[in-house]
């Protein structure tokens, strides 16, 4: 029998203003037992009263990280994020519960190639797929395909920008800055082959994003003839909070 | 004593009653989609629903032979293991009694086997006595495909990725056997007012 995942103390060493909607809180866990990249913790808050709330997010450092980072969007109706993304500050402590998810996970030693499809904040458990891809020196063929709003929608931007041994691809579907020369419409069957790699190559897919753009996704990477065995989705709906 | 979150004071909806939701659990209006990989789309005409492995015959039903037994229509509280919960949604469907009442067996166990080669393994006594069903529509309409259409195992009173999208297939075992999500890390059982979320809870 495994034992009990352990809900841990964790501290807030930093908090990183990623977007105007989103942060990253880098929270130092003591005893962490390390994880995978593309899981997920939970995190439970306590009011004074005792009434708790919990939530689960994508972890976005790479397993090398010796923090855990969690890369947290507003939602503007929601019940944590609004705190996770306001009131957090470092020093704060919470309680933290992972890593958990064995599905949507890749290891360097898996190889490649990967095709990374994400939509909005979908990029954050990516992301811990590329750093990890980055940090291993990986040879790995990796690409990314990245729809965002607009260009300070998107998370990570400097770093995304000097990801090495990774080929990055942002569509910006609600506006581009001036020069923009990538894409700007939605996520289609044409840009995924444009992206690659073709179905043949054997590419483990990794799509992450609201429920829409997952279902439409996975239905055009089916229909380029990627195998469903192949497509793994992580979705997450309009609630959440 | 849990660890207070400095400057936290949640939200409480005052419209549930906390009684009815389990811990950790929030409750949602919208209705959330999760799933390990593409949505399979299966037409009714040909789809169908075997129940086979330690029984004394295999049986078969078409999407017509599944419509010609009793159907049920009822109300319940759905709990997804990501946290959130649904209350008081309605669907109609067939209970697994009158399934399993068509086979005879000796088994403990089945394997619900779906389009998309999901698994996931329940306890025969967790799926019978009024507790599951195949069900078919949700709030009076055909239940979409990324919901689990055309059809889905339903057995409300375990976390929902017991409650199989798109099945077509229950294997019963004389031993359990862990499905899909139960091999990599959920919980066997998967009780949400006992919080069985992963492995060891």
């Amino acid at each position: 029998m495994a034992p009990r995942i352990a809900w841990r103390v964790a501290t807030v060493r930093a908090v990183v203003e990623e977007t105007a909607h989103a942060r990253s809180l880098v929270f130092e866990v003591p005893y962490w037992p390390g994880h995978r990249a593309g899981q997920h913790v939970d995190v439970r808050l306590t009011a004074e009263d005792g009434y708790q709330a919990e939530r689960s997010y994508s972890i976005a450092s790479a397993p090398e990280d010796p923090d855990v980072v969690l890369t947290v969007e507003r939602i503007d109706d929601g019940e944590v994020s609004p705190y996770l993304t306001e009131e957090v500050r470092a020093g704060d402590q919470l309680e933290l519960r992972g890593p958990i998810g064995g599905h949507f996970t890749w290891r360097a030693d898996q190889g490649g190639p990967l095709l990374l499809v994400g939509g909005g904040s979908g990029l954050v458990p990516l992301m811990a797929m590329l750093r990890h891809h980055a940090a291993q020196g990986s040879d790995a063929d990796a690409r990314l395909l990245l729809s965002a709003g607009r260009a300070e929608d998107v998370l990570y931007r400097d770093e995304l920008g000097r990801l090495e041994g990774a080929a990055v691809h942002i569509t910006l579907t609600r506006g581009a800055p001036p020069g923009w020369t990538g894409w700007t419409r939605r996520v289609d069957a044409e840009m995924l082959r444009a992206v690659g790699p073709a179905p043949s190559a054997g590419a483990r897919a990794f799509v992450c994003g609201p429920t829409p753009f997952v279902e439409a996704v996975a239905d055009h990477l089916l229909a380029l003839g990627h195998p469903p065995a192949a497509i793994h989705t992580e979705r997450f709906g309009p609630t959440g909070g | 004593m849990p660890l207070i979150s400095r400057g936290f004071g949640g939200r409480r909806r005052r419209d549930v009653d906390p009684a009815r939701v389990p811990p950790g659990q929030y409750v949602v209006d919208d209705f959330p989609v999760l799933s390990a990989g593409p949505t399979p789309r299966a037409s009714i005409a040909d789809w169908s629903l075997t129940i086979e492995g330690a029984v004394d015959a295999p049986r078969t039903w078409s999407w017509d032979d599944l419509q010609a037994l009793p159907q049920e229509t009822f109300t319940t509280d759905i709990h997804c293991v990501t946290k959130w919960s649904k209350l008081d949604t309605t669907w109609t469907g067939v209970s697994l009694d009158v399934l399993l009442g068509e086979v005879s067996t000796e088994a403990a166990y089945l394997t619900a086997w779906c389009d998309g080669d999901y698994t996931t393994n329940l306890a025969l006594e967790d799926v019978t006595d009024g507790r599951a069903w195949i069900a078919h529509t949700f709030e009076g309409a055909p239940l979409d495909p990324e919901h689990g259409g055309p059809a889905r195992l339903l057995v409300p009173h375990l976390y929902l990725w017991k409650s199989a999208k798109w099945v077509r297939r229950l294997t019963l075992t004389e031993d359990d056997e862990p499905g899909f999500w139960e091999s990599v890390g959920y919980h066997n059982h998967g009780d949400p007012w006992r919080e069985e979320r992963y492995w060891g809870d």
